[in-house]
Protein backbone atom coordinates (compact mmCIF):
# COMPACT_ATOMS: atom_id res chain seq x y z
CA UNK A 1 0.00 0.00 0.00
CA UNK A 2 2.58 2.95 -1.41
CA UNK A 3 2.57 4.58 -4.19
CA UNK A 4 -0.04 6.90 -6.26
CA UNK A 5 0.36 8.65 -9.21
CA UNK A 6 3.53 10.41 -9.11
CA UNK A 7 3.27 13.61 -11.06
CA UNK A 8 5.68 14.92 -14.04
CA UNK A 9 5.62 17.38 -16.43
CA UNK A 10 8.14 17.46 -19.41
CA UNK A 11 6.11 17.75 -22.60
CA UNK A 12 7.88 14.33 -24.02
CA UNK A 13 6.38 12.18 -21.16
CA UNK A 14 3.96 9.69 -22.32
CA UNK A 15 0.33 9.52 -20.72
CA UNK A 16 1.20 7.18 -18.42
CA UNK A 17 3.98 5.16 -17.28
CA UNK A 18 3.49 2.07 -15.28
CA UNK A 19 6.44 0.18 -13.96
CA UNK A 20 6.87 -3.44 -11.89
CA UNK A 21 3.06 -2.19 -11.30
CA UNK A 22 1.56 -5.08 -8.55
CA UNK A 23 -2.07 -5.47 -7.03
CA UNK A 24 -3.06 -7.78 -4.73
CA UNK A 25 -6.39 -8.58 -2.83
CA UNK A 26 -5.48 -9.51 0.25
CA UNK A 27 -3.49 -12.85 -0.58
CA UNK A 28 -5.15 -12.98 -3.97
CA UNK A 29 -2.27 -11.09 -6.30
CA UNK A 30 -4.44 -9.84 -9.25
CA UNK A 31 -1.88 -7.61 -11.15
CA UNK A 32 2.35 -8.68 -11.46
CA UNK A 33 5.26 -6.83 -11.80
CA UNK A 34 2.70 -5.78 -15.03
CA UNK A 35 5.02 -2.50 -17.19
CA UNK A 36 3.09 -0.51 -19.59
CA UNK A 37 3.34 2.79 -21.59
CA UNK A 38 0.95 4.51 -23.57
CA UNK A 39 1.95 7.90 -25.37
CA UNK A 40 -0.23 10.57 -26.05
CA UNK A 41 -2.93 10.31 -28.62
CA UNK A 42 -1.99 6.54 -28.27
CA UNK A 43 -5.14 4.62 -28.73
CA UNK A 44 -4.24 1.28 -26.97
CA UNK A 45 -7.03 -1.66 -26.38
CA UNK A 46 -7.17 -4.03 -23.39
CA UNK A 47 -8.52 -7.36 -24.01
CA UNK A 48 -8.34 -10.51 -21.50
CA UNK A 49 -10.52 -13.03 -20.23
CA UNK A 50 -13.10 -11.91 -17.20
CA UNK A 51 -11.57 -11.83 -14.11
CA UNK A 52 -8.10 -11.21 -15.05
CA UNK A 53 -7.75 -7.91 -13.47
CA UNK A 54 -8.09 -5.22 -16.50
CA UNK A 55 -10.76 -3.33 -13.87
CA UNK A 56 -8.07 -3.46 -11.37
CA UNK A 57 -5.55 -1.94 -13.63
CA UNK A 58 -7.69 0.69 -14.76
CA UNK A 59 -8.87 1.73 -11.56
CA UNK A 60 -4.78 2.24 -10.63
CA UNK A 61 -4.69 3.77 -12.90
CA UNK A 62 -7.25 6.06 -12.15
CA UNK A 63 -5.77 6.62 -8.64
CA UNK A 64 -9.12 5.31 -7.40
CA UNK A 65 -7.04 2.36 -5.30
CA UNK A 66 -3.99 2.20 -3.60
CA UNK A 67 -1.29 -0.17 -5.06
CA UNK A 68 1.21 -2.42 -3.26
CA UNK A 69 4.35 -2.07 -5.14
CA UNK A 70 5.76 -0.55 -8.90
CA UNK A 71 5.17 3.08 -10.00
CA UNK A 72 2.86 4.82 -12.38
CA UNK A 73 3.93 8.22 -13.59
CA UNK A 74 1.13 10.43 -14.55
CA UNK A 75 1.58 14.32 -15.92
CA UNK A 76 -1.97 14.72 -14.59
CA UNK A 77 -5.11 12.60 -12.81
CA UNK A 78 -6.74 10.89 -15.89
CA UNK A 79 -9.97 10.73 -16.62
CA UNK A 80 -12.50 8.24 -16.46
CA UNK A 81 -15.92 6.94 -18.80
CA UNK A 82 -17.15 4.41 -16.47
CA UNK A 83 -19.42 1.26 -18.13
CA UNK A 84 -22.39 3.33 -16.51
CA UNK A 85 -22.90 6.64 -17.39
CA UNK A 86 -22.69 8.02 -13.37
CA UNK A 87 -24.31 10.94 -14.42
CA UNK A 88 -26.21 13.29 -11.49
CA UNK A 89 -29.80 13.02 -11.50
CA UNK A 90 -29.80 16.62 -9.68
CA UNK A 91 -27.67 18.21 -12.36
CA UNK A 92 -28.89 19.80 -15.91
CA UNK A 93 -26.58 18.08 -18.52
CA UNK A 94 -24.26 21.13 -18.61
CA UNK A 95 -23.69 21.33 -14.64
CA UNK A 96 -22.67 17.52 -15.27
CA UNK A 97 -20.37 18.20 -17.90
CA UNK A 98 -19.12 20.73 -15.82
CA UNK A 99 -18.44 18.86 -12.84
CA UNK A 100 -15.21 19.54 -10.97
CA UNK A 101 -14.24 22.16 -13.92
CA UNK A 102 -12.18 24.97 -12.26
CA UNK A 103 -12.93 27.63 -14.99
CA UNK A 104 -14.54 30.64 -14.79
CA UNK A 105 -16.29 29.99 -18.33
CA UNK A 106 -17.56 26.22 -17.43
CA UNK A 107 -20.97 26.73 -18.66
CA UNK A 108 -19.33 27.47 -22.23
CA UNK A 109 -16.38 25.14 -21.85
CA UNK A 110 -19.73 22.63 -21.02
CA UNK A 111 -21.65 23.97 -23.74
CA UNK A 112 -18.71 23.50 -26.43
CA UNK A 113 -17.96 19.90 -25.06
CA UNK A 114 -21.70 18.40 -25.12
CA UNK A 115 -21.93 20.36 -28.86
CA UNK A 116 -19.06 18.13 -29.63
CA UNK A 117 -21.20 15.12 -28.87
CA UNK A 118 -24.01 16.05 -30.78
CA UNK A 119 -26.21 17.21 -27.23
CA UNK A 120 -25.49 21.02 -27.51
CA UNK A 121 -29.18 21.75 -27.62
CA UNK A 122 -30.06 19.96 -24.39
CA UNK A 123 -27.69 21.79 -21.74
CA UNK A 124 -30.80 22.55 -19.45
CA UNK A 125 -32.10 19.04 -20.07
CA UNK A 126 -32.30 16.20 -17.15
CA UNK A 127 -30.34 13.22 -17.06
CA UNK A 128 -32.87 11.16 -16.85
CA UNK A 129 -34.69 12.33 -20.27
CA UNK A 130 -31.78 10.81 -21.89
CA UNK A 131 -31.38 7.21 -23.82
CA UNK A 132 -28.37 5.09 -22.97
CA UNK A 133 -26.83 6.22 -25.70
CA UNK A 134 -27.21 9.70 -24.85
CA UNK A 135 -26.28 9.28 -21.58
CA UNK A 136 -22.69 7.81 -22.31
CA UNK A 137 -22.18 10.28 -24.69
CA UNK A 138 -22.58 13.06 -22.21
CA UNK A 139 -20.20 10.80 -19.87
CA UNK A 140 -17.74 11.03 -22.84
CA UNK A 141 -17.95 15.39 -23.25
CA UNK A 142 -17.57 14.91 -19.01
CA UNK A 143 -14.66 13.32 -19.42
CA UNK A 144 -12.90 15.02 -22.44
CA UNK A 145 -14.44 18.38 -21.16
CA UNK A 146 -10.96 18.10 -18.82
CA UNK A 147 -8.64 18.32 -21.62
CA UNK A 148 -7.00 14.81 -19.90
CA UNK A 149 -3.69 13.39 -21.14
CA UNK A 150 -5.04 9.97 -20.46
CA UNK A 151 -8.57 8.48 -20.88
CA UNK A 152 -9.02 5.77 -19.33
CA UNK A 153 -12.87 3.62 -20.52
CA UNK A 154 -13.90 0.75 -19.09
CA UNK A 155 -16.45 -1.54 -21.08
CA UNK A 156 -17.66 1.94 -22.14
CA UNK A 157 -20.03 0.45 -24.83
CA UNK A 158 -20.49 -3.06 -23.57
CA UNK A 159 -24.18 -2.12 -22.46
CA UNK A 160 -25.29 -0.29 -25.95
CA UNK A 161 -27.21 -1.54 -28.72
CA UNK A 162 -24.91 -2.96 -32.24
CA UNK A 163 -26.19 0.59 -34.01
CA UNK A 164 -25.41 2.87 -31.22
CA UNK A 165 -21.96 1.28 -30.52
CA UNK A 166 -21.08 1.67 -34.02
CA UNK A 167 -21.83 5.19 -34.30
CA UNK A 168 -20.63 5.89 -30.54
CA UNK A 169 -16.92 4.05 -32.42
CA UNK A 170 -17.30 6.90 -34.99
CA UNK A 171 -17.84 9.42 -32.45
CA UNK A 172 -14.80 8.01 -30.12
CA UNK A 173 -12.38 7.97 -33.06
CA UNK A 174 -12.71 11.64 -33.97
CA UNK A 175 -12.96 12.85 -30.39
CA UNK A 176 -9.61 11.47 -29.97
CA UNK A 177 -8.36 12.43 -33.32
CA UNK A 178 -8.96 16.00 -32.09
CA UNK A 179 -8.09 15.88 -28.71
CA UNK A 180 -5.07 13.34 -29.22
CA UNK A 181 -5.33 12.08 -25.09
CA UNK A 182 -3.53 8.61 -24.61
CA UNK A 183 -6.64 6.02 -24.59
CA UNK A 184 -6.76 2.82 -22.38
CA UNK A 185 -9.94 0.68 -23.30
CA UNK A 186 -10.90 -2.04 -21.92
CA UNK A 187 -13.14 -4.30 -23.69
CA UNK A 188 -14.46 -8.16 -24.20
CA UNK A 189 -15.08 -6.75 -27.68
CA UNK A 190 -11.91 -8.37 -30.12
CA UNK A 191 -13.12 -6.70 -33.35
CA UNK A 192 -13.77 -3.55 -31.43
CA UNK A 193 -10.02 -3.29 -30.40
CA UNK A 194 -8.99 -3.48 -34.21
CA UNK A 195 -11.67 -1.40 -35.15
CA UNK A 196 -10.11 1.83 -32.46
CA UNK A 197 -6.74 1.15 -31.18
CA UNK A 198 -3.29 1.43 -32.43
CA UNK A 199 -2.23 -1.06 -30.14
CA UNK A 200 -3.84 -4.02 -28.64
CA UNK A 201 -2.68 -5.66 -25.46
CA UNK A 202 -4.06 -9.04 -23.68
CA UNK A 203 -3.24 -9.07 -20.01
CA UNK A 204 -3.11 -12.75 -18.50
CA UNK A 205 -1.84 -13.74 -15.15
CA UNK A 206 -1.56 -10.31 -14.35
CA UNK A 207 0.65 -9.24 -16.72
CA UNK A 208 0.76 -8.29 -20.67
CA UNK A 209 1.03 -11.56 -22.32
CA UNK A 210 0.96 -10.48 -26.01
CA UNK A 211 0.86 -6.83 -28.13
CA UNK A 212 -0.71 -6.44 -31.28
CA UNK A 213 0.00 -3.05 -33.05
CA UNK A 214 -3.12 -2.75 -35.84
CA UNK A 215 -1.15 0.28 -37.83
CA UNK A 216 -1.74 -0.25 -41.52
CA UNK A 217 -4.85 -2.86 -42.04
CA UNK A 218 -5.19 -5.10 -43.99
CA UNK A 219 -4.02 -7.88 -41.80
CA UNK A 220 -7.04 -8.01 -40.01
CA UNK A 221 -8.25 -11.31 -40.15
CA UNK A 222 -4.86 -12.83 -38.97
CA UNK A 223 -4.93 -10.43 -36.44
CA UNK A 224 -8.03 -11.51 -35.29
CA UNK A 225 -7.47 -15.28 -35.53
CA UNK A 226 -4.31 -14.36 -33.45
CA UNK A 227 -5.91 -12.67 -30.98
CA UNK A 228 -8.78 -15.06 -30.42
CA UNK A 229 -5.90 -18.06 -29.93
CA UNK A 230 -4.58 -15.58 -26.81
CA UNK A 231 -7.74 -15.00 -25.48
CA UNK A 232 -7.83 -18.77 -25.30
CA UNK A 233 -10.53 -19.40 -28.30
CA UNK A 234 -9.81 -21.21 -31.49
CA UNK A 235 -11.35 -19.15 -34.30
CA UNK A 236 -12.23 -21.68 -37.06
CA UNK A 237 -13.08 -19.68 -39.64
CA UNK A 238 -11.72 -16.55 -40.46
CA UNK A 239 -14.25 -13.27 -41.35
CA UNK A 240 -14.61 -13.16 -44.94
CA UNK A 241 -12.85 -10.28 -45.92
CA UNK B 1 -64.57 11.97 -10.07
CA UNK B 2 -63.68 14.80 -8.42
CA UNK B 3 -66.99 15.76 -7.90
CA UNK B 4 -68.12 12.48 -6.61
CA UNK B 5 -65.23 12.52 -4.37
CA UNK B 6 -66.46 16.05 -2.89
CA UNK B 7 -69.94 15.00 -2.91
CA UNK B 8 -70.17 12.70 0.40
CA UNK B 9 -68.67 15.06 2.54
CA UNK B 10 -70.93 18.02 1.38
CA UNK B 11 -73.95 15.35 1.82
CA UNK B 12 -72.02 15.32 5.27
CA UNK B 13 -72.10 18.64 6.24
CA UNK B 14 -75.26 19.42 4.85
CA UNK B 15 -77.11 16.66 6.95
CA UNK B 16 -75.38 18.01 10.00
CA UNK B 17 -76.56 21.40 9.57
CA UNK B 18 -80.10 20.25 9.00
CA UNK B 19 -80.16 17.87 12.37
CA UNK B 20 -78.75 20.84 14.42
CA UNK B 21 -81.48 23.51 12.63
CA UNK B 22 -84.56 20.67 13.46
CA UNK B 23 -83.04 21.06 17.05
CA UNK B 24 -81.87 16.82 17.15
CA UNK B 25 -78.90 17.88 17.61
CA UNK B 26 -78.32 19.53 20.91
CA UNK B 27 -75.74 22.56 20.19
CA UNK B 28 -74.05 21.25 23.77
CA UNK B 29 -72.93 18.32 21.88
CA UNK B 30 -72.37 19.44 18.51
CA UNK B 31 -73.35 22.87 16.51
CA UNK B 32 -74.01 23.69 13.17
CA UNK B 33 -71.79 24.49 11.22
CA UNK B 34 -73.48 27.82 10.33
CA UNK B 35 -72.97 28.79 14.22
CA UNK B 36 -69.12 27.47 13.83
CA UNK B 37 -68.79 29.77 10.56
CA UNK B 38 -70.91 32.76 12.54
CA UNK B 39 -68.35 32.06 15.49
CA UNK B 40 -65.42 32.38 13.62
CA UNK B 41 -66.23 35.49 12.03
CA UNK B 42 -67.01 37.22 14.95
CA UNK B 43 -63.37 35.82 16.70
CA UNK B 44 -61.58 37.40 13.89
CA UNK B 45 -63.54 40.54 13.80
CA UNK B 46 -62.86 40.97 17.89
CA UNK B 47 -59.49 40.31 16.49
CA UNK B 48 -58.60 37.30 19.09
CA UNK B 49 -58.78 34.58 16.92
CA UNK B 50 -55.75 36.03 14.57
CA UNK B 51 -54.10 36.55 17.94
CA UNK B 52 -54.09 33.12 19.32
CA UNK B 53 -53.78 31.35 15.69
CA UNK B 54 -50.23 33.62 15.58
CA UNK B 55 -49.00 32.83 18.86
CA UNK B 56 -49.93 29.24 18.01
CA UNK B 57 -47.92 29.52 14.55
CA UNK B 58 -45.05 31.39 16.34
CA UNK B 59 -44.68 28.40 18.34
CA UNK B 60 -44.64 26.13 16.10
CA UNK B 61 -42.42 27.75 14.02
CA UNK B 62 -40.02 28.05 16.64
CA UNK B 63 -40.21 24.56 17.73
CA UNK B 64 -39.66 22.96 14.13
CA UNK B 65 -36.69 25.39 13.49
CA UNK B 66 -34.92 24.54 17.07
CA UNK B 67 -35.75 20.54 16.21
CA UNK B 68 -35.43 20.55 12.76
CA UNK B 69 -31.22 22.47 12.94
CA UNK B 70 -30.23 20.09 15.81
CA UNK B 71 -31.66 17.32 13.87
CA UNK B 72 -30.29 18.01 10.76
CA UNK B 73 -27.09 18.89 11.95
CA UNK B 74 -26.60 15.55 14.31
CA UNK B 75 -27.67 13.52 10.76
CA UNK B 76 -25.02 15.49 9.30
CA UNK B 77 -22.58 14.50 11.88
CA UNK B 78 -23.08 10.65 12.16
CA UNK B 79 -23.85 10.23 8.32
CA UNK B 80 -20.42 11.81 7.95
CA UNK B 81 -18.46 10.21 10.70
CA UNK B 82 -17.90 6.65 11.92
CA UNK B 83 -16.63 8.17 15.36
CA UNK B 84 -19.44 10.23 15.82
CA UNK B 85 -21.72 7.19 14.98
CA UNK B 86 -20.59 4.83 17.15
CA UNK B 87 -20.31 7.76 20.02
CA UNK B 88 -23.99 8.89 19.49
CA UNK B 89 -26.54 6.98 17.60
CA UNK B 90 -27.64 4.52 19.94
CA UNK B 91 -28.16 6.58 22.45
CA UNK B 92 -30.67 8.86 20.18
CA UNK B 93 -32.02 5.60 18.74
CA UNK B 94 -32.70 4.25 22.45
CA UNK B 95 -34.56 8.28 22.97
CA UNK B 96 -36.45 7.89 19.93
CA UNK B 97 -38.08 4.39 21.72
CA UNK B 98 -39.85 6.76 23.98
CA UNK B 99 -43.10 7.77 22.46
CA UNK B 100 -42.15 11.48 22.95
CA UNK B 101 -45.30 12.82 24.38
CA UNK B 102 -44.63 10.51 27.30
CA UNK B 103 -41.64 12.64 28.12
CA UNK B 104 -44.36 15.71 28.86
CA UNK B 105 -44.95 15.29 32.75
CA UNK B 106 -41.38 15.22 33.20
CA UNK B 107 -40.79 18.61 30.51
CA UNK B 108 -43.19 20.31 32.97
CA UNK B 109 -41.48 19.65 35.84
CA UNK B 110 -38.15 20.97 34.10
CA UNK B 111 -39.50 23.89 32.58
CA UNK B 112 -42.98 24.79 33.94
CA UNK B 113 -45.78 24.93 31.48
CA UNK B 114 -44.86 28.46 29.81
CA UNK B 115 -43.74 29.24 26.36
CA UNK B 116 -40.61 27.32 26.77
CA UNK B 117 -42.45 24.24 27.58
CA UNK B 118 -44.31 24.26 24.48
CA UNK B 119 -41.19 24.84 22.43
CA UNK B 120 -39.18 22.25 23.84
CA UNK B 121 -41.54 19.87 23.21
CA UNK B 122 -42.62 20.95 19.52
CA UNK B 123 -38.57 20.50 19.02
CA UNK B 124 -38.56 17.34 20.75
CA UNK B 125 -40.83 15.92 18.20
CA UNK B 126 -38.93 17.41 14.88
CA UNK B 127 -35.41 16.21 15.98
CA UNK B 128 -36.01 12.79 15.86
CA UNK B 129 -37.64 12.58 12.34
CA UNK B 130 -35.39 14.56 10.84
CA UNK B 131 -31.98 12.93 12.54
CA UNK B 132 -33.30 9.80 11.09
CA UNK B 133 -34.04 10.49 7.70
CA UNK B 134 -30.82 13.12 7.08
CA UNK B 135 -28.30 10.01 8.10
CA UNK B 136 -30.42 7.69 6.61
CA UNK B 137 -29.97 9.34 3.25
CA UNK B 138 -26.67 10.41 3.69
CA UNK B 139 -26.22 5.91 3.54
CA UNK B 140 -28.54 5.75 0.83
CA UNK B 141 -26.05 8.09 -1.57
CA UNK B 142 -24.82 5.85 -4.65
CA UNK B 143 -20.92 5.13 -4.01
CA UNK B 144 -20.28 4.83 -7.28
CA UNK B 145 -21.16 8.73 -8.21
CA UNK B 146 -19.18 9.53 -4.87
CA UNK B 147 -16.12 7.74 -6.47
CA UNK B 148 -16.94 9.92 -9.72
CA UNK B 149 -16.80 12.66 -7.65
CA UNK B 150 -13.30 11.99 -6.58
CA UNK B 151 -12.58 11.01 -10.19
CA UNK B 152 -13.66 14.98 -11.48
CA UNK B 153 -11.35 15.82 -8.49
CA UNK B 154 -13.55 16.87 -6.35
CA UNK B 155 -12.43 18.23 -2.90
CA UNK B 156 -14.48 17.18 0.57
CA UNK B 157 -16.59 20.35 0.49
CA UNK B 158 -17.64 19.93 -2.93
CA UNK B 159 -18.30 16.48 -2.52
CA UNK B 160 -20.75 17.22 -0.14
CA UNK B 161 -22.35 20.19 -1.61
CA UNK B 162 -22.73 18.74 -5.11
CA UNK B 163 -23.31 14.92 -4.50
CA UNK B 164 -23.77 13.90 -1.01
CA UNK B 165 -26.40 16.62 0.22
CA UNK B 166 -28.52 16.61 -3.13
CA UNK B 167 -28.69 12.85 -3.02
CA UNK B 168 -29.74 12.65 0.67
CA UNK B 169 -32.39 15.70 -0.11
CA UNK B 170 -35.51 13.24 -0.83
CA UNK B 171 -35.00 11.45 2.14
CA UNK B 172 -34.65 14.70 4.29
CA UNK B 173 -37.45 16.00 3.00
CA UNK B 174 -39.47 13.12 3.73
CA UNK B 175 -38.03 13.41 7.32
CA UNK B 176 -39.58 17.25 7.13
CA UNK B 177 -42.93 16.44 5.91
CA UNK B 178 -42.87 13.66 8.97
CA UNK B 179 -41.70 16.39 11.66
CA UNK B 180 -44.34 18.90 10.32
CA UNK B 181 -47.19 16.42 11.37
CA UNK B 182 -45.38 15.27 15.04
CA UNK B 183 -44.56 18.95 15.25
CA UNK B 184 -48.25 19.46 15.38
CA UNK B 185 -49.56 16.81 17.19
CA UNK B 186 -46.70 18.28 20.18
CA UNK B 187 -48.03 21.61 19.74
CA UNK B 188 -52.00 20.36 20.60
CA UNK B 189 -51.19 18.60 23.48
CA UNK B 190 -48.61 21.74 24.68
CA UNK B 191 -51.40 23.95 24.39
CA UNK B 192 -54.01 21.93 26.08
CA UNK B 193 -52.36 22.08 29.45
CA UNK B 194 -51.47 25.88 30.80
CA UNK B 195 -51.73 27.62 27.65
CA UNK B 196 -52.46 31.63 27.93
CA UNK B 197 -53.04 31.96 24.69
CA UNK B 198 -53.18 30.02 21.36
CA UNK B 199 -55.87 27.95 19.53
CA UNK B 200 -55.17 25.25 22.07
CA UNK B 201 -55.69 27.87 25.41
CA UNK B 202 -58.94 28.91 22.40
CA UNK B 203 -60.20 25.44 23.26
CA UNK B 204 -59.41 24.62 26.71
CA UNK B 205 -61.10 28.10 27.71
CA UNK B 206 -64.28 27.54 25.71
CA UNK B 207 -64.47 23.94 27.11
CA UNK B 208 -65.09 25.94 30.18
CA UNK B 209 -68.41 27.71 29.02
CA UNK B 210 -69.52 24.32 27.37
CA UNK B 211 -68.89 27.09 23.78
CA UNK B 212 -68.78 23.69 21.08
CA UNK B 213 -68.77 25.97 18.62
CA UNK B 214 -65.28 27.06 19.52
CA UNK B 215 -64.01 23.86 19.93
CA UNK B 216 -65.18 23.07 16.48
CA UNK B 217 -63.75 25.97 15.05
CA UNK B 218 -60.05 25.18 17.22
CA UNK B 219 -60.54 21.47 15.77
CA UNK B 220 -61.20 22.69 12.27
CA UNK B 221 -58.61 25.16 12.08
CA UNK B 222 -55.96 22.64 13.21
CA UNK B 223 -57.11 20.61 10.80
CA UNK B 224 -56.56 22.85 8.12
CA UNK B 225 -53.07 24.52 9.00
CA UNK B 226 -51.95 20.66 9.29
CA UNK B 227 -53.30 20.68 5.55
CA UNK B 228 -51.64 23.47 4.76
CA UNK B 229 -48.04 22.92 6.37
CA UNK B 230 -48.21 19.31 4.20
CA UNK B 231 -49.59 21.38 0.98
CA UNK B 232 -46.13 23.85 1.48
CA UNK B 233 -44.06 20.44 2.41
CA UNK B 234 -45.46 19.18 -1.00
CA UNK B 235 -44.57 22.03 -3.24
CA UNK B 236 -41.17 22.00 -1.73
CA UNK B 237 -40.63 18.24 -2.88
CA UNK B 238 -41.40 19.37 -6.33
CA UNK B 239 -39.48 22.07 -6.86
CA UNK B 240 -36.00 20.94 -5.52
CA UNK B 241 -37.06 17.17 -6.47
CA UNK B 242 -37.84 18.40 -9.66
CA UNK B 243 -35.36 15.95 -11.11
CA UNK B 244 -36.59 13.22 -9.64
CA UNK B 245 -38.88 10.67 -11.38
CA UNK B 246 -41.15 10.02 -8.68
CA UNK B 247 -41.42 13.86 -7.45
CA UNK B 248 -41.18 16.37 -10.43
CA UNK B 249 -43.26 15.66 -13.34
CA UNK B 250 -42.20 14.91 -16.87
CA UNK B 251 -40.75 18.19 -18.03
N1 LIG C 1 -12.77 -5.56 -4.20
C1 LIG C 1 -12.26 -6.77 -4.47
N2 LIG C 1 -11.92 -7.60 -3.46
C2 LIG C 1 -11.40 -8.83 -3.71
N3 LIG C 1 -11.17 -9.30 -4.94
C3 LIG C 1 -11.48 -8.53 -5.98
C4 LIG C 1 -12.05 -7.22 -5.81
N4 LIG C 1 -12.26 -6.67 -7.02
C5 LIG C 1 -11.84 -7.59 -7.90
N5 LIG C 1 -11.38 -8.70 -7.31
C6 LIG C 1 -10.84 -9.89 -7.97
O1 LIG C 1 -9.76 -9.48 -8.76
C7 LIG C 1 -9.76 -10.17 -9.99
C8 LIG C 1 -9.74 -9.19 -11.13
O2 LIG C 1 -10.96 -8.46 -11.15
P1 LIG C 1 -11.26 -7.36 -12.26
O3 LIG C 1 -12.54 -6.73 -11.91
O4 LIG C 1 -10.08 -6.50 -12.41
O5 LIG C 1 -11.44 -8.27 -13.55
P2 LIG C 1 -11.76 -7.82 -15.04
O6 LIG C 1 -10.63 -8.25 -15.88
O7 LIG C 1 -12.14 -6.41 -15.10
O8 LIG C 1 -13.01 -8.76 -15.36
P3 LIG C 1 -14.28 -8.46 -16.28
O9 LIG C 1 -13.79 -8.61 -17.69
O10 LIG C 1 -15.22 -9.55 -15.93
O11 LIG C 1 -14.77 -7.10 -15.95
C9 LIG C 1 -10.99 -11.06 -9.99
O12 LIG C 1 -10.58 -12.37 -9.70
C10 LIG C 1 -11.84 -10.52 -8.89
O13 LIG C 1 -12.54 -11.55 -8.27
MG1 LIG D 1 -13.98 -5.31 -15.51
Amino acid sequence: MTLHVVPSSSTASPAVAVTNLRRAYGSRVVIDNLSLRIERGEFVALLGESGCGKTTLLRALAGLDPIDGGRIAAPRRPAVVFQEHRLLPWDSLWRNVALGLQAPNARERAAAALAEVGLGDRLDDWPRNLSGGQAQRVALARALVQEPELLLLDELFAALDALTRIRMHELVRELVATHRPGVLLVTHDVDEAIALADRILVMREGRIAFEHRTRGHGAQSIARIELLAELGVAAFQPIPA
Amino acid sequence: MLLLSWLAPVVLLIVWELLAQAGWLSPQVLPAPSKVIRTAFKLVVSGSLLNDLGVSLLRAVAGFAIGGSIGFALGILVGFSRVAEAAIDRSIQMIRAIPFLALLPLVIVWLGVGEVEKIFLVALGVTFPIYINTTLGIRQVDPKLIELGRVQGLGTLELIRRIILPGALPSILTGVRYALATAWLALVVAETIGAQSGIGFLAMDAREFLRTDVIVLTIVIYALIGVAADAIACHLERRLLAWHPNYGGAR
